[in-house]
């Protein structure tokens, strides 16, 4: 019986301390040992992207890493995307882009749309496309998903009401 | 998926590591590498292997990263694809690899996947095989006995299969520079995040219109990356100009062996062979690819 072996991971902002064994993924240790199932298992093959998550700020497919691998370092997973009760830029575009349909998908495009706009703070339309080939949607095309990156990098802010205005705009109605 | 059961360690020091293949294969463990583990623990899902014992690359300082060392560049085996495909000294030195290591899988998997990884993994349809064979790199090796160096015409040997003994350990990749040097990578694919049908790297040298030397590398063309010699015999000595290069790409599936898969057969391959080598000498030199 190989050893288990005693990991300290800071995820979402709080610091775990767990023993896990060395074959533990650590998509199941976010899922089954910290409940966070915000984060989904799409394929488990390491193709569709559904099990994105950062590690220490960079995009990775967390069914393809094992649990030991994350001692010492930083998780972020969609559920520490909010802050302060209120959806990441990202999540209310994806919300206001109708950028999801049954959702599975999202968590992913989500993860990895941050770690490509934290590269690329203004990516193209096709930079989008390539920095999202590693995330499968199977419902919406893909069109709205690009939009909604594509807003966030233009600076479009959304309200509650679902009204858009870029930063831009904003700030030439106060000029004018 | 889950992998079967297995040892974990993650030593801090190659000499630690090697120290633990050696303890683990003398204990008749079956051990296995483990670098940023985007082949392996997918194969380890699949329970295609199932190692006792993993040893853990990913805590030792100083195998990750690119540095200058005069006439060449040191890159460490744990650098990942995404730092080799946006490092200003490959970018400026040998920009092919940088070019080659950006078509790799998705930028998740680059994130993760290391350079060393999958020059050890050697899968005749990877992307980074090809361009380290048309450079002729350095492959430093530590081992039981030391450390050891292997021409990258030597390192290859078959498929999914390179001069890294069991036991040893690949450390870094000393690639020459080309600054100065046309390049290029040209890969087809039929989807996203798709793996070579076939690809070609072009390293190409022109003197005031004539191409002094050219290095060509085919990748997934056989079991191992090939170059291709008798299209670099062609091209050297020759003008730089469009119909100089097609009569030149036409023999680059000269001893070659490709596969026949469901993405093609081997004819298929030999004609992509030709046409890839045309786009990417042509693109190395700065010439538009003709329709
Ligand atoms: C969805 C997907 C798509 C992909 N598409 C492509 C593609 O288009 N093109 C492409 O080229 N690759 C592709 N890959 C593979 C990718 O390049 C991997 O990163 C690479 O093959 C393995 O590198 P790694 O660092 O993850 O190695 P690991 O998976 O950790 O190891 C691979 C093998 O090499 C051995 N090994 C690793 N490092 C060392 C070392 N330093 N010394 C001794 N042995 C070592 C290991 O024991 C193991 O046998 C893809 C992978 C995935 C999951
Ligand atoms: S579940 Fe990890 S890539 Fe699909
Ligand atoms: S919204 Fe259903 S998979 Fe993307």
């Amino acid at each position: 019986m190989a050893s288990s072996k005693t990991i300290t991971v800071e995820v979402d902002d709080v610091r775990y301390t767990d023993d896990v064994e060395p074959r533990l993924l650590l998509v199941q240790y976010l899922r089954e040992r910290l409940g966070k199932t915000g984060t989904l298992v799409g394929c488990d093959t390491t193709n569709c992207g559904a099990c994105t998550v950062h590690l220490d700020g960079v995009s990775v497919k967390s069914c393809t890493m094992l649990a030991v691998q994350a001692d010492g370092h930083k998780v972020t997973t969609i559920e520490g995307m909010a802050q302060d009760g209120k959806l990441a830029p990202l999540q209310e575009a994806f919300h206001q882009c109708h950028a999801l349909q049954c959702g599975f998908c999202t968590p992913g495009m989500i993860m990895q749309s941050a770690s490509l706009l934290k590269e690329n703070p203004h990516p193209t339309e096709a930079e989008i496309r390539d920095g999202l080939e590693g995330n499968l949607c199977r419902c919406t095309g893909y069109q709205n998903i690009v939009a909604a990156v594509k807003s966030v990098a233009d600076g479009t802010v959304y309200d509650d009401s679902g009204v858009s205005t870029t930063a831009g705009e904003t700030e030439t109605a106060g000029v004018s | 998926m889950i992998p079967s059961a297995f040892d974990y360690a993650a030593p801090a020091t190659v000499e630690e590591a090697l120290g633990l293949l050696a303890a683990a294969d003398a204990a008749g463990d079956d051990v296995k590498v483990l670098a940023g583990g985007q082949s392996l623990l997918p194969v380890m899902k699949l329970r295609m292997a199932d190692p006792s014992m993993v040893v853990d690359l990913g805590r030792i300082a100083g195998l990750n990263g690119v540095t200058d060392s005069g006439d060449s560049l040191l890159i460490g085996a744990m650098t990942p694809h995404h730092v080799v495909a946006t490092d200003p000294l490959i970018a400026q030195h040998v920009p092919l690899l940088a070019q080659a290591a950006a078509t790799v899988a998705d930028p998740q998997v680059r994130h993760r996947g290391t350079f060393g990884g999958a020059l050890v993994h050697a899968d005749p349809a990877g992307d980074l095989p090809a361009p380290v064979l048309a450079a002729g790199a350095t492959f430093l090796i530590s081992g039981p006995g030391g450390q050891r160096s292997v021409d990258a015409a030597d390192f290859f040997q078959g498929y999914f299969t390179t001069a890294v003994e069991e036991g040893e350990i690949l450390t870094g990749i000393r690639v020459p520079k080309y600054t100065g040097w046309g390049s290029h990578y040209e890969k087809f694919t039929r989807v996203a995040q798709q793996w070579s049908i076939v690809a070609v790297a072009a390293l190409v040298r022109v003197e005031a219109g004539t191409i002094t030397e050219a290095r060509i590398g085919l990748t997934n063309m056989a079991s191992t990356p090939l170059r291709a010699a008798a299209v670099e015999a062609a091209l050297a000595g020759g003008p730089a100009t469009a119909d100089a290069i097609a009569a030149a790409a036409a023999h680059a599936a000269e001893g070659t062996d490709p596969a026949s898969d469901l993405n093609g057969d081997a004819a298929y391959r030999a004609h992509l062979a030709q046409v890839l080598t045309k786009r990417a000498v042509l693109a190395a030199v700065g010439l538009q690819a003709g329709a």
